[in-house]
């Protein structure tokens, strides 16, 4: 092992409090840390200022507290390639995409580290709130200690060689901790605002900026057995389980998404949160990642189909060409396809993969996608 | 590891000798110029004499030099200065798509006030044609504006060819020489050239100081509005200490001009030397026979300019590329754009190496083999 001064860690830097306090924990073990903020979207607001630039004084400022070098990359085109083709190709399925997983495997995790490590670093760290283990050589990944603010389920996708060059600091830290400890040394970023959504979308609404970049085909709403409720917007406004925005009346218990036809443009609605349309109990994932190899056909673990979800036990059985078929101990409700389906055994993120198809009693559910 | 810097056309490192002609100006010449009495008197003296100094530097008259803030400000002042004085005469300006910002941007800016603005290209050497520009001219052009040497290849332009054919016209000739001056003889009369401009801190000079040559015969506005300074060109209280630096800067430039010619085109050839005996392919963008000695322009197959200029710095050495990644924003540089086209790999994996007085022949050669071995890992 080299000692830590001659250990060159890179840091992604968004200008946020998180990878600030990542930077600063790195710095005071005294390790050789360099910054880098990452470009992979170019943005302007209304008043022709990019939103990257902001950000990016941001870094500048803390990496000068920090007394580290900073710099600047630049993949906004494998961004658009790798990620936001992606995201519009699900839409366009009438899917509901993941553009972080994506981005955390494709850009992350695959073009920064790459970036990183020829600039001489030994590792790549990030302000995501998960915790790498090494047990002989053998590389996990960990929850973060903070339950509401665990990031493992976005990056499901990191392969045992990624791991083994990645440092999560606040993997043991909760939330408030970092604040604190930003505020203390009194970062510039200790009171920054959390960004929320889609990196790329922002503050905007979301409605708005899918129909700049996919043709919306407004069609019917219907009930499964062929009521009609009204009229929607476009599919690929909608996602599985979801309330807003239908704008049916009527008396009875609220209406939501059950289901999409893409062929015949239909919108499938009905009534009551706990309907039981909504509800499945099993799924096939495809692109399984699997952090360590796990030789049993069939297990059983616990799983997240959404981000900052209870785990629910589920038995897994390989199939072929890296799908799984996920049978759920306990049925579960709206389950999306295009989301992510993430594995856990204790604390220990096993991977994941992307939510295909979904099944209840041993049928798929076609109306859901 | 030693700190080496090869970033000089970028700004340089002030001379010990400007900052000792600078300290006693801080310390005791606080007088303003335009001030009647003797502490007015005493600063308004060194005001004069740098003034005189300026002007015999490129063989001008001391009243036609305008002090400025520095290169961009004598460039907008001479051409947004000279269109505006000048409408009646015609609305026709040229100028070159390579030009520093500090011109190009403000060509744009008359563009959008209503002139017609030729931006004339180059060649892939990186030199614009006296032809094209010839053919460019009409009746109603008012001013022409081509930098003199480039300051991301060192391409020497062919100014006095320039200046020769603009003497039968109207236009007048202004030329952007931050990146010349002291590097070559410029003779504003013998060139013909009207309007020329320099800045201090490229020199070893203090920064915020330049200058602007106004022939006595052009018709120029003002920017800016207040006192009788600067013959009203140029309103505002001196930066007296920073003018006597940048006396000082153009007295040491005039006087070793040919000594640091010889020892920049030196490390130059030793660079470029050290990178082919490590067995580095490089190529020279614009040539090495009409460019400056203090810039070299070099691209690095295989290699991307934001990689190579972080790995530089990691290693303790400055460069610089004309493309700007500011924030993560790639803009591919527009010279070598101009030069070859928007998506010839020399865009966006070339690197500018200026030499200057802070490098020696031992970190010169150091810094080669740091290059070489970063070069070797990238472009693999």
């Amino acid at each position: 092992m080299k000692d830590k001064q001659n250990t060159r860690v890179v840091v992604g830097m968004s200008g946020g409090v998180d990878s600030s306090v990542a930077a600063l924990l790195l710095k005071e073990e005294g390790y050789d840390v360099v910054g880098i903020f990452m470009k992979n979207w170019d943005d302007t607001d209304e008043n022709g200022v990019c939103t990257a630039t902001e950000d990016y004084d941001d870094v500048v400022r803390v990496c000068n507290q920090l007394d580290i070098p900073y710099f600047a990359v630049n993949f906004e085109k494998q961004y658009w390639d790798k990620v936001f083709t992606y995201f519009l190709d699900e839409y366009k399925a009438g899917r509901t995409p993941n553009p972080d997983v994506m981005c955390n495997k494709e850009i992350k995790f695959k073009a920064f580290l790459e970036h990183a490590m020829s600039l001489g670093a030994d590792y790549l760290a990030t302000g995501h709130y998960a915790q790498v283990r090494e047990n002989d050589g053998k590389y996990e990944m960990l929850r973060g200690i903070d339950d509401n603010k665990d990031q493992t389920y976005f990056l499901n996708q990191l392969s045992h060689d990624v791991l083994e060059k990645v440092m999560f600091p606040l993997g043991h830290l909760d939330k408030r901790e970092v604040r604190e400890i930003a505020k203390e040394h009194d970062l510039v970023t200790a009171s920054k605002k959390d960004s929320t959504g889609i990196c790329f979308i922002g503050e905007r609404n979301f409605k708005e900026f899918l129909s700049e970049y996919l043709p919306a085909q407004p069609g019917q709403m219907k009930t499964l057995d062929g009521k009609e409720k009204g009229r929607h917007d476009g599919l690929m406004y909608y996602t599985i389980g979801q309330r807003q925005g239908l704008g049916i009346g009527g008396s009875g218990e609220p209406w939501f998404v059950v289901g999409k036809n893409l062929d015949e443009n239909i919108l499938y609605v009905d009534q009551g949160f706990d309907n039981d349309k909504l509800y499945s109990d099993g799924l096939i994932a495809s692109d399984v990642n699997w952090i360590n190899n796990i030789p049993d056909e069939s297990f059983s673990c616990t799983a997240k189909f959404r981000y900052r979800q209870k785990d629910s036990a589920v038995t897994v059985t390989k199939m072929e060409n890296g799908k799984v078929h996920v049978e759920f101990a306990e049925k579960q409700r709206a389950i999306t396809p295009g989301q992510a389906v993430v594995f856990y055994n204790s604390e220990v993120c096993l991977g994941g993969g992307t939510i295909d198809d979904i099944i209840k009693d041993d049928y798929y559910l076609d109306y859901v996608g | 590891m030693e700190y080496i810097y090869l970033d000089h056309a970028a700004t340089a490192p002030m001379d010990q000798r400007v900052i000792e002609a600078m300290t006693p100006v801080m310390t005791e010449v606080f007088g303003n110029p335009s001030s009647v009495h003797s502490f007015g008197r005493k600063a308004r003296l060194y005001l004069d004499e740098a003034r005189r100094t300026m002007a015999g530097s490129i063989q001008a008259n001391e009243k036609e030099i305008v002090f400025t803030s520095g290169g961009t400000e004598a460039d907008n002042l001479a051409m947004i200065g000279t269109a505006m004085a000048n409408k009646e005469k015609g609305n026709h300006i040229i100028t070159t798509v390579q030009e520093h910002h500090a011109a190009l941007h403000t060509a744009e800016f008359l563009e959008e006030q209503g002139f017609d603005v030729t931006y004339l290209p180059v060649d892939e050497t990186g030199r614009v044609s006296v032809d094209e520009l010839n053919d460019a001219l009409t009746d109603e052009t008012i001013l022409v504006s081509v930098m003199y040497v480039n300051n991301e290849t060192g391409m020497i332009q062919p100014i006095e060819t320039i200046g020769n054919l603009l003497k039968n016209h109207q236009a007048y000739f202004h030329t952007d020489a931050v990146q010349a001056f002291g590097l070559l003889d410029i003779d504003v009369k013998e060139s013909g050239i009207d309007l020329l401009t320099v800045s201090s801190h490229k020199i070893n000079g203090p920064k915020g100081i330049g200058f602007l040559y106004v022939s006595k015969d052009v018709k120029i506005e003002a920017l800016q509005f207040g006192g009788e300074q600067e013959r009203k060109r140029r309103p505002g209280t001196e930066n007296v200490a920073a003018i006597a630096g940048f006396q000082k800067a153009v007295e040491l430039v005039m006087a070793e001009k040919e000594e640091r010619k010889q020892t920049y085109m030196n490390y130059k050839e030793q660079f470029m030397e050290k990178l082919s005996e490590n067995g580095i392919e490089y190529y020279v963008n614009g040539n090495l026979e009409q460019a400056v000695a203090a810039i070299l322009n070099l691209s690095f197959p295989g290699t991307n300019v934001e990689s190579l200029l972080t790995n530089f710095d990691l290693d303790r050495m400055a460069a610089s590329s004309g493309s700007a990644c500011t924030a993560g924003s790639v803009e591919p540089s527009h010279v070598l754009s101009a030069m070859y086209d928007d998506n010839n790999e020399r865009t966006t994996n070339s690197i500018r190496f200026s030499f200057g007085s802070s490098n020696t022949p031992e970190n010169v050669s150091e810094a080669a083999e740091r290059v070489a071995k970063i070069v070797k890992r990238a472009a693999n």
